[in-house]
């Protein structure tokens, strides 16, 4: 059963990726990254971090994805020309993507993490629920979340600094 | 399964975001490739978590996503900024900064 899941969504998550990079119309890009976000959810639940889960379909593939479709629907979904200013760009970049798998998998499973190629230890039921994730939130990494919301809060007056209509420039 | 299945997914996901990254010229497309690699790491952030038995990685994961989201504010800011210039949404024409 978990292998099951585990392939179901890994496949989920790849062709959500693929057609994020091949489709032409980012109108569906953006919708394959919700299948994208969706599946990582499932391995996220697999691998038994259940408020990850969560998070990541509440706030990522429910108001990221929302703010994503207004602003394709804004500047609307025109192709791409075709015109290519590197030589052999089409080609040479899935080599190269290419190149970084094979690297990076062979760095993950040559290295001699001995617990690699376990399930990992028995975890209690608690493990990833919301009640541990934010004890340690405001316990251990008090200073990063203080952090991350002073971030967010520079974002959100950096988005409107950008993005507002200003006078002086009509 | 084990904890090796879910981190060479997650390198295979880092790159297919990465060849977009090369191959896209959109900048909302580039952004969601962008998306497409911070997800890999989150998934390798959770996988090591769950395979050590500890929960500080998922954290981590926490925090890669409220970076995410603020990378989305700015980026998504920019490009409705590029737009109501009227300057075409394309990487390769928007190049006076090169130098």
């Amino acid at each position: 059963m978990e292998e099951v899941l585990f392939f179901g969504a890994a496949l989920g998550a790849l062709g959500g990726a693929i057609g994020v990079v091949a489709l032409r119309n980012p109108f569906y890009g953006v919708l394959a990254l919700i299948v994208h976000l969706f599946s990582l959810a499932v391995l996220y639940l697999l691998l038994s971090s259940a408020f990850v889960a969560a998070a990541q379909v509440v706030v990522y593939a429910g108001a990221v994805m929302v703010l994503y479709v207004f602003v394709v629907a804004y500047v609307g979904g025109g192709g791409e020309s075709a015109w290519e200013s590197i030589p052999g760009q089409r080609f040479l970049a899935p080599l190269l993507g290419i190149a970084v798998f094979v690297e990076l998998a062979i760095a993950v499973l040559s290295s001699s993490l001995l617990a690699l190629g376990t399930d990992g230890p028995d975890v209690k039921p608690g493990f990833g629920d919301p009640a541990a994730i934010g004890t340690l939130l405001l316990e251990k990494f008090l200073v990063p979340f203080e952090a991350s919301s002073i971030l967010l809060l520079i974002a959100a007056v950096g988005a409107v600094v950008l993005a507002g209509r200003r006078r002086e420039a009509a | 399964m084990s904890a090796e299945w879910f981190v060479v997914l997650s390198s295979l996901l880092f790159a297919v975001g990465a060849t977009g990254i090369l191959i896209r010229r959109s900048p909302v497309v580039i952004l969601l490739c962008l998306e497409l690699m911070l997800n890999a790491g989150n998934l390798a952030l959770v996988a090591f978590s769950r395979m050590v038995g500890n929960q500080e990685g998922q954290v981590f994961a926490l925090v890669v996503m409220v970076v995410a989201a603020c990378e989305v504010v700015v980026g998504l800011g920019l490009i409705v900024a590029i737009f109501r210039r009227k300057l075409p949404l394309d990487v390769d024409e928007l190049r006076e900064l090169r130098g």
